[in-house]
């Protein structure tokens, strides 16, 4: 809660100084946790609103967020993006074969929403909602799910009031009164039934991945043929492009980028902008993404990402460029950076 | 989970190759009768030295073996920072899994966090909220103990009928270690739960520091019985992806619940309800309500081998059926193995008694005549508990219910050795 945060970071180093050990214990091992520190971990809201903060947020205030930082994955209006989680719809398909399962249709209790969004949302940027950005979020979800009015305010104090559809769907785990007496029982050894007829392939779907993925087995051959080559020639020719072996190794390293950026044919904006040709592109200069205004100004001054600034953006973006709204911790290894620029500079 | 990008050349490919492989047996029966040069002439390394003792200080398979791995379906999640992998068991033996391949599932991908930047709260209805370091928890007597973990999810998506190829992706959402760690009960009581007045009604919650913030709730009496705070598994420091340095094991309980990176446990009135425990790690029934709360792991089994990544490749005569069975309810008594799809049952030998939810290996010997088998194997434990058809399991619960599948596998093996996943009348 970024409330009291600040407070925490003032307060809290000068407090575990002063707490000292832990009494009593048998052991008398660790030490008492500050008030502070607890207030800073301590955030799980209970379905009776215990742990829920001060504060509000409308659903207009949500829906200006939601676009902003969450749209990306789950669409506009929560409905989802690919194959990102559905927030709203699905309401009636429960009893259905695939049944949609969203905040609306499914979860019993809006105060696992406010807490998983406060705590674990957005995806690769958590823990960065106050209160009241995340009442507002809420909101929004629950407006999307036709589950309140647009002119719709939600707090601490009307919490309680909001009324989820599948409150009742649930019961506690009943497998030991409904299963047990039909599977404890002594196994039939002999004749247990007259014929056995294949009813189904899995071949017939053939969704499972190659025993070898296509990835690794392409990787394999990358490694292989450079070597056949300098037995055969001595001295190769400088290669025209960069070295496979390295290609193969950025692709791997972005699957750390992939969260955020889309690369290669018909690559949209997400979370970050899609990077195809960005060796030699303008900063901040893709068309219709949101940018920092740090970056975008980069941009406007002429800086084009060469190898080099890459380099150093990657290593620690926050320091390269200040307040940059790309939420990554960087890659610390040189040869991480090395390989992803080699895999981004395949792409125009 | 129509998207079909899944190629099937792949598979065929490997398939002859384990063909090939048989013909090689042929191959190396007329070599036998001018003598095998494997044996007849001086092989290379018979001849030249191997690699120094300071060539590999941390050791990986050898590379005969890089087929061993970790695999994953790409178009199950939109990502791989919140997806699953699973571990190869077409290819283990034993009952103990490797660290480096058993499977991983993140919510937010698996983070680097130092001993040194390690703490760990315990915090709520307790006499003091405490703060432990990693150094605090080596202090506390330790127990080992040798227990499975399953995702609730393993064989999930087989729900709707036989859709993988493979153990390793119908049941490889599962692994076996053995933990070094200090009880949960005693970092409770060092906290005192004298304030959480009668236990019997009160929860714990506990929390991950990764970004996921995964948390579950656990009832109090779970949390005091066996219930382990661990930094070890196999005798080594967790990998990172299970969790470095610390993680919870929940025995016999679904993987979701050993949260990783732990870094806090509240003694709480009421379970939390949060994300984990109710919009997933729910089963919804045929008629649309829910079954929460369901921690335990039935008990469950699947031949391994021969199975689709393992075919038969030796012909007729001598075969080695083998698989594993497990159940987070108690000891696996016994498995029985069926070679006509369930008509009648051989009961198979475990390889050592079976452990509290630990898992078991089992063996039939068998001598194959070549024609094909549809294999199945049976789990039964210290309950009484028999493992369930799969038709058994949709009679009760619809095929809505995404956890918990622990109905019995088929595999159809046919005259050529190859083996496929069906499902049976
Ligand atoms: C980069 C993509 C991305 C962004 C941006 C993002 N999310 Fe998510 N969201 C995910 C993923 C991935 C999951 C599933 C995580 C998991 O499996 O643990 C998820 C899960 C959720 C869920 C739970 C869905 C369910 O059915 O269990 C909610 C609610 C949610 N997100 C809300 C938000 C909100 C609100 C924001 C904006 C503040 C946001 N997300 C931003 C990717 C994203
Ligand atoms: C958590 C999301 C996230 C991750 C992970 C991420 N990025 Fe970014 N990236 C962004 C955002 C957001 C921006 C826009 C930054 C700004 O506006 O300050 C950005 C900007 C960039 C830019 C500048 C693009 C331009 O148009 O000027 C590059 C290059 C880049 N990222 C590369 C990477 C690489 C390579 C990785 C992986 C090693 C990566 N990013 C990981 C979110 C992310």
């Amino acid at each position: 809660m970024s409330k009291y945060r600040n407070l925490v970071i003032g307060t809290a180093l000068a407090s575990a100084l002063l707490a000292g050990p832990a009494l009593a214990g048998e052991y008398g091992l660790g030490r008492t946790a500050t008030p502070e520190e607890i207030a800073a971990w301590n955030l799980d809201v209970s379905p009776d609103g215990t742990g829920l903060p001060d504060g509000s947020g409308s659903v207009e205030q949500g829906e200006t967020l939601f676009v902003e930082r969450c749209a990306v994955c789950h669409g506009e209006f929560a409905e989802g993006v690919g194959r990102w989680p559905k927030l709203a719809g699905g309401e009636g398909t429960l009893d259905r074969a695939d049944p949609v399962k969203t905040v609306g249709s499914y979860w019993p209790y809006l105060s696992t929403a406010w807490d998983y969004i406060h705590r674990s949302m957005p995806f690769g940027n958590a823990q960065t909602l106050t209160a009241d950005e995340t009442y507002a979020i809420t909101a929004y979800i629950l407006y999307s799910n036709f589950l309140v009015d647009s002119d719709f305010v939600l707090s601490d104090e009307n919490f309680l009031d909001v009324e989820m559809p599948n409150a009742d769907g649930f019961i506690v785990d009943d497998r030991e009164k409904v299963e047990f007496p039909k599977f404890i029982r002594e196994p039939c050894m002999e004749d247990c039934k007259d014929s056995v007829e294949i009813t189904m392939h899995a071949s017939v779907l053939d969704v499972t991945p190659g025993t070898e993925t296509d990835e690794e087995a392409a990787a394999a051959q990358q490694d292989a043929a450079p070597q056949d080559e300098a037995k055969a020639e001595p001295e190769p020719a400088a290669p025209a492009g960069p070295d496979p072996e390295l290609v193969a190794a950025g692709e791997k390293v972005f699957r750390q980028c992939k969260a955020c950026h889309m690369i290669g044919d018909g690559a949209k904006n997400r979370v970050g902008p899609h990077l195809n040709g960005v060796l030699g592109r303008t900063v901040g200069s893709v068309d219709g993404f949101r940018y920092s205004r740090t970056m975008a100004e980069m941009g406007e001054d002429g800086k084009v990402w060469d190898a080099e600034s890459l380099g150093t953006f990657l290593e620690n973006p926050r320091d390269y460029v200040s307040r940059t709204k790309m939420a990554f911790r960087g890659l610390s290894d040189a040869a991480d950076r090395e390989a992803v620029i080699a895999y981004l500079s395949t792409f125009e | 989970m129509t998207d079909q990008s899944g190629s099937s050349t792949t598979r065929r490919g490997f398939l002859q190759a384990g063909l090939a492989a048989g013909g090689a047996v042929a191959t190396a029966g007329a070599a036998r009768a001018a003598g095998d040069p494997l044996i007849t002439e001086v092989q290379p390394w018979a001849r030249f030295t191997g690699v120094g003792v300071d060539a590999v200080p941390y050791g990986l398979p050898i590379k005969f073996e890089d087929d061993v791995i970790r695999r994953n379906v790409p178009w199950l999640t939109a990502e791989t920072m919140s997806s699953v992998n699973f571990t190869p068991i077409h290819a283990l033996d034993g009952t103990i899994t490797p660290q480096g391949c058993a499977f991983e599932r993140h919510h937010s991908g698996a983070i680097e966090l130092r001993k040194e930047d390690y703490r760990l709260m315990i915090n709520g209805l307790v006499d003091r909220p405490l703060v432990f370091t990693y150094a605090d928890l080596e202090r506390f007597p330790r127990e080992n103990h040798v227990y499975f973990l399953e995702c609730a999810a393993n064989s999930g998506m087989e729900w709707a009928g036989a859709q993988l190829n493979g153990a390793q992706f119908t049941h490889g959402m599962i692994h076996n270690m053995e933990y070094s760690g200090v009880p949960l009960r005693t970092l409770l009581e060092e906290a005192g739960l004298d304030a959480a007045g009668t236990l019997k009604d009160k929860w714990i919650y506990v929390e991950g520091a990764d970004a996921s913030s995964n948390g579950r709730s656990i009832p109090m009496d779970k949390a005091l019985d066996d219930v382990l705070v661990a930094f070890k598994a196999n005798g080594e420091a967790l990998r990172k992806e299970h969790g470095y340095p610390v993680r919870l094991v929940v025995p016999g309980w679904e993987g979701n619940m050993w949260v990783k990176w732990l870094r806090r446990v509240e003694v709480m009135d009421g379970p939390v309800e949060s994300r984990e425990e109710t919009s997933k790690y729910t089963d919804t029934l045929a008629d649309g309500t829910s079954r929460k709360w369901t921690w335990e792991m039935d008990a469950k089994s699947v031949i391994t081998s021969p199975s689709p990544q393992s075919p038969i490749t030796h012909g007729p005569g001598p075969l080695v059926i083998t698989g594993l069975a497990w159940s987070g309810r108690g000891a696996i008594e016994r498995v029985d193995v069926s070679t006509d799809g369930g008509m009648t049952w051989r009961t198979a030998r475990l390889a050592a008694p079976g452990q509290d939810k630990a898992v078991s290996r089992f063996y039939l010997d068998v001598d194959w005549d070549g024609s094909e088998l549809l294999l199945q194997s049976r789990a039964m434990d210290s309950l009484g508990y028999v493992q369930p058809t799969k038709d058994a399991l949709r009679a009760i619960r619809g095929e809505n219910s995404i956890y918990h599948n622990n109905g019995i596998q088929t595999w159809w093996v046919k005259p050529n050795g190859e083996a496929e996943n069906v499902e049976v009348s």
